[in-house]
């Protein structure tokens, strides 16, 4: 099993989810995105960072990096993608996913601790969560505010394609513990055919102990396991 | 091929939330600004691009805010004036 985790320039989360997918006894490769090649990668990262300064609109420039032509086709033979935080921008300017990634509600950059219900636990990448688990990770963006139309939203709803939502330490959603404004409280999502998921928090610094939770590392558990499967 | 100067607004849509739009009208309306209603912020660009005339740069233009420089999801954006550079 091999990871590949694509270096735009302004990533800076790379280490992070190298050392998440290493944990799980997962291979890694790192791709540039200059290349034309994922050497082999079974899963594809676009981890967290600020790709291309931000400019324009966050995620909106590395879409055009030349590694996405790759990065498409591989999602489109059913390969498994994870975006995380830049990397959920970065596939919601794709098309990959749909709907946008707008400045936080509040106009300050979020770095907190969040809780998390799985709303989702049959997807790729939820399947070592129980469905309704709160799990603990830390969020770290300035435009996290997910926003679709409403009928997207209502799709992805009622698609059981919401698959994180943001929800207090018991479980319930209330305002204040949405970090960003997003619309439903919506933390992450998988497209309609679930081999592509974005989510703005970061699991990947939620795998030991020290940092104070390990709940991020059934993600990539999950992924270890249907994959390897 | 002459040089043309096309410069282009990209607003949030109306509807979207726009909460650096909301900070701006509430500081004009604590400065006493009282008749302001709305504010919104955006983005202006100000492209030189060749092209074989007006109309033929400002379709150019068009073309690069539905691909890149605007978001159709949440942005709207107009062509604010097209002149020879």
């Amino acid at each position: 099993m091999k990871f590949g985790i694509v270096m735009f320039p302004g990533s800076n989360r790379e280490a992070d989810a190298t050392l998440a997918a290493e944990t799980v006894g997962a291979e890694v490769v790192h791709l540039w995105h200059k290349d034309h090649d994922l050497q082999g990668s079974d899963v594809i990262i676009l981890p967290g960072g600020f790709s291309y300064g931000d400019y324009l609109r966050a995620g909106a420039i590395a879409r055009f990096s030349p590694i996405m032509k790759e990065v498409v086709e591989h999602a489109k033979r059913g390969g498994p993608v994870l975006g995380i935080c830049n990397g959920f921008q970065i596939l919601c300017e794709a098309h990959m996913l749909p709907g946008v990634l707008l400045r936080n509600a509040s106009l300050r950059f979020a770095s907190q601790w969040v809780s998390l219900r799985v709303e989702n636990a049959d997807t790729l990448f939820t399947n070592a969560y129980e469905k309704g688990q709160v799990v603990r990770v830390p969020v770290a963006h300035g435009d996290g505010r997910y926003t679709a139309d409403e009928d997207t939203v209502k799709l992805l709803e009622d698609r059981g394609q919401v698959v994180f939502r943001y929800v207090d330490r018991s479980g319930n959603p209330l305002p204040a513990a949405n970090p960003n404004g997003s619309v439903n409280d919506i933390a992450g999502i998988v497209n309609d055919r679930g081999n592509i998921l974005g989510l703005m928090p970061h699991p990947e610094d939620a795998i030991d102990p020290l940092l104070g939770s390990t709940d991020g590392l059934g993600l990539f558990e999950s992924i270890l396991a249907r994959v390897a499967a | 091929m002459t040089r043309y100067r096309v410069a282009v607004h990209i607003v949030p849509r109306k509807g979207v939330l726009d909460p650096q739009g909301k900070a701006v009208a509430d500081a004009l309306h604590a400065l006493g600004f009282a008749t302001v209603r709305d504010a919104r912020v955006g983005r202006h660009l100000v492209l030189d691009v060749d092209a074989s005339d007006a109309g033929a740069a400002e379709s150019s233009v068009r073309g690069m805010c539905d691909k890149l420089l605007a978001n159709p999801v949440t942005e709207d954006y107009e062509i604010a004036g097209v002149s020879s550079s």
